[in-house]
């Protein structure tokens, strides 16, 4: 059947479609889809984990009892997931076992932009990567039935136009997988030095022979057209080749990780000039250059940001239509939400010019103006080992106005081994935990905090303050507090900051997205009390606008939190604007 | 038909502004009339009220999932700021299609940038511009939120073809309740 998929639906679908029965992940854009969309399918067991590791030994554990196995995650989720991943290379599966990661070139909603081709090679792992959301359906299959053939983990690559583009599908029925018998074998599955040196030279050996099986699968494919050019690519880049050149030779690869070195070299044969296309790295030329082929492309595209369609074109020496050229506009960042609860504990740490390390979810969105309040965004739960860090060398008189900063499913990802590590080490630390009840940024992404599951039934509900005094808090240096009492926040934490030891304060208030019964009428400025003062600004609210002097409410974004209302000192913002 | 069998549209808009839904109302019209069609958008940090960009094509064969610079047929923009930012995907003789409303960006809001003076007026200066109050006229068909159907309403008024077709595309893609405010929506933009 015909259907119109999202890259990362499709891919949910090629796994329903493999006989997938779990999946185990850990959000993250642009791959989150992917396990929700699994969700929807009785026939898999789904699940949010704490973090990525956790994930796929949880996936890991399903391949071991012979069942197909998944697991999604963002690049830097795979750096968490890389650890059990580089063994799991050389144990092995039993059922299939297959990795997705979506690679964000560009960064449009990531840190870095690290090129997930060279954890596939680092750790000797097959790697798909489709074009399109049918290849995301159909390279599913084709990944179950490799990693059980070569006995081996498999991954595959999306990017973000991969993940969250929209195109055809022919969907195809259910091939239902019984489990492969499990039995007990330590050689495979313990991977203790004498077992692990067996398993490395099996690992060797299954990737010389995928590298030269990979010459003969479908998914690798010559199409000749005129010889001068050929050009070699993967993934999004074959579609803008083909749309920006359609009368090149193209060698089409949809296996990236070993690359079919023969074919490859065939190809080179064939035609005059070879170029790689490839964003980022230059994982592929640089291996075909080390075979002796003479080969360009990353000289020409550069190792940052995304291709297009029209930069191939450009590279191949093409015309290019004219673009109009725009006036200057101002810059539209992202911000924080209308009612984002956030937007309290920013105002406090503004004002206190508390040295912040922050961390990664909305609320990283506070260190851009007006609220300015980060000092770092690292990675998933790095604040706490940062600020302990930063505390021990610069003394307690910065330790004073120094605090950590992470939201309630990044402290559980991976916050919480770090405030073990500070109590245990007698640290002098400050931990805020912004607990909004959600996973925010990749779309309301339930956790452990929450006690709710994936599928919105009730389970066990981890408590923070109880969580934080067993890591080692003494239970008098835990404090909880609404952020949008933001007197009573800024006092607890002036003395919570002069604790010489470790303290951690849960700010506490539901993502205002979560539940549009949270939505009430517009506020209004009462002009006549108003004295323009411009208090309320600071909280860099998008609702809340200057007008001439003073300011005003925009009633379409406005959702009457009340919290600009708490900060006036004159009592000019009031009800009695519309209703939505 | 005139050039929907071959059609690059860019939507453009405030994240939050329903950008994601005119975009699959196109791609449904465009699935209907057994085209090929892709399309692209962006989640995660670009939707918490920053500019979102997507991309919606429709042809015999398409390969890239976006439209590039110099090659929209047509620009539909939510908001004033945005227009001028998509100008240059606008192809010569194609059509900016904007509401008027004006949404003053964070740094504007902080009187670190100021929202710039007679953007229609310039961008009438630069290309075939169709700017309305497509908001009043969402409001006036019973929702301030179908502003994005107004504006769709008015890219089929210019696109052409079988204005029956574009309904059906708008009633598939909402939810049954909201399918009449919607289709009156429609009807505004496309009668206006």
């Amino acid at each position: 059947m015909k259907e119109f998929m999202l890259g990362n639906e499709a891919i949910a679908r090629g796994a329903y479609e493999a006989g997938v029965r779990l999946v185990s992940s850990y959000p993250g854009t642009p791959s989150t889809e992917i396990t929700e969309y699994c969700a929807k399918y009785p026939e898999i067991y789904a699940e949010w984990a704490t973090n990525e590791k956790v994930a796929l030994e949880v996936s890991a554990g399903a391949s071991m009892a012979g069942a197909r196995a998944l697991s999604c995650m963002k690049h830097v989720g795979l750096n968490v997931a890389s650890d059990p991943l580089y063994t799991l290379s050389y144990t092995g599966v039993n059922g299939g076992l297959v990795v997705i990661v979506a690679d964000d070139p560009g960064m449009h909603s990531s840190q870095n932009e690290q090129d997930s081709r060279m954890h596939a090679r680092a750790a000797q792992v097959p790697m798909l990567e489709p074009s399109n959301s049918d290849e995301c359906r159909e390279f599913m299959s084709i990944a179950y039935d490799l990693s059980e053939k070569y006995d081996t983990p498999v991954l595959m690559r999306t990017t973000t136009r991969i993940a969250h583009a929209r195109s055809v599908v022919n969907t195809q029925d259910r091939q239902e997988k019984e489990l492969r018998p499990y039995q007990k074998d330590t050689s495979k599955w313990v991977m203790m030095p004498a077992m692990a040196k067996g398993r490395h030279v099996f690992v060797e050996k299954r990737m010389n022979d995928l590298a030269e099986d990979a010459c003969s699968m479908s998914i690798n494919r010559m199409e000749m057209a005129d010889t001068k050019i050929g050009v070699i690519c993967t993934g999004i880049i074959y579609e803008y080749v083909k749309e920006a050149a359609p009368d090149v030779s193209v060698l089409k690869l949809g296996m990236v990780n070993p690359l079919p070195m023969k074919l490859i070299e065939e190809f080179a044969s064939k035609v005059d000039t070879l170029y790689v296309f490839e964003e980022l790295e230059p994982v592929i030329e640089e291996q075909i250059a080390a075979r002796g082929i003479k080969v360009s492309g990353k000289d020409l595209t550069g190792h940052q940001g995304e291709l297009s369609a029209r930069k191939i074109a450009q590279l191949l020496g093409r015309e290019v239509p004219d673009a109009i050229v725009p006036d200057p506009v101002p810059a539209r960042p992202p911000v924080l939400c209308p009612g984002c609860p956030h937007r309290g504990t920013y105002a406090v740490l503004n004002k206190l010019k508390y040295t912040v390390t922050g961390d990664i979810g909305c609320y990283t969105l506070g260190a851009l103006a007006p609220l300015s309040a980060l000092d770092t965004t690292l990675c998933m739960g790095a604040s706490v080992g940062m600020s302990q860090g930063f505390n021990r060398m610069m003394g307690a008189e910065a330790a004073e106005k120094t605090v950590a900063v992470l939201g309630d499913s990044t402290f559980l990802h991976s916050g919480v081994t770090s405030l073990i590590s500070a109590c245990y080490n007698r640290a002098r630390v400050t931990v805020l935990i912004l607990d909004n009840s959600t996973t925010g940024m990749t779309g309301h992404q339930p956790n452990p905090s929450t006690g709710f599951d994936i599928h919105g039934e009730r389970t066990c509900q981890v408590s923070l303050t109880d969580l934080c005094a067993s890591c080692g808090v003494d239970k008098d240096h835990i404090r909880v507090y609404d952020p949008f009492d933001m007197k009573g926040l800024e006092a607890g934490l002036k003395e919570e900051s002069a604790y010489d030891g470790v303290s951690v304060i849960v700010v506490r208030r539901p993502c205002m997205l979560l539940n549009k019964k949270n939505v009430k009428p517009a506020l209004i400025i009462d002009t006549d009390k108003c004295k323009n003062c411009l208090s309320c600004m600071k909280l860099g609210c998008p609702a809340l606008e200057r007008a001439g002097k003073g300011v005003k409410i925009n009633p379409d974004l406005c959702v009457g939190c009340g919290h600009c209302q708490s900060v006036c000192p004159f009592g000019a913002i009031v009800e009695g604007g519309s209703c939505k | 038909m005139s050039n929907i069998e071959n059609l690059n549209v860019v939507i453009v808009g405030v994240g939050g502004q329903g950008t994601l839904l005119a975009s699959r109302i196109l791609s449904a019209l465009g699935l209907k009339l057994g085209l090929d069609v892709k399309a692209s958008e962006i989640h995660g940090m670009a939707q918490r009220g920053g500019s979102v960009v997507t991309f919606m094509r429709m042809g015999q064969r398409v390969y890239a999932p976006m439209v590039e610079a110099g090659c929209a047929d047509y620009v539909l923009a939510f908001e004033q700021l945005e227009a001028m930012r998509a100008l240059s995907y606008l192809k010569e003789g194609g059509t900016l299609i904007t509401n008027t409303q004006k949404m003053s960006p964070m740094p504007v809001v902080t009187g670190a940038a100021v929202y710039p003076d007679n953007i229609i007026e310039r961008l009438a200066e630069k290309c075939d511009l169709d700017a309305f109050d497509a908001l009043a006229l969402a409001h006036e068909a019973g929702d301030g939120r179908a502003v994005n159907v107004v504006l769709i309403g008015a890219l089929a008024k210019r696109v052409g073809g079988d204005v029956e077709a574009w309904r059906e595309a708008v009633r598939t893609c909402v939810p049954a309740k909201f399918v009449e405010v919607n289709l009156r929506a429609f009807d505004a933009g496309y009668n206006r």
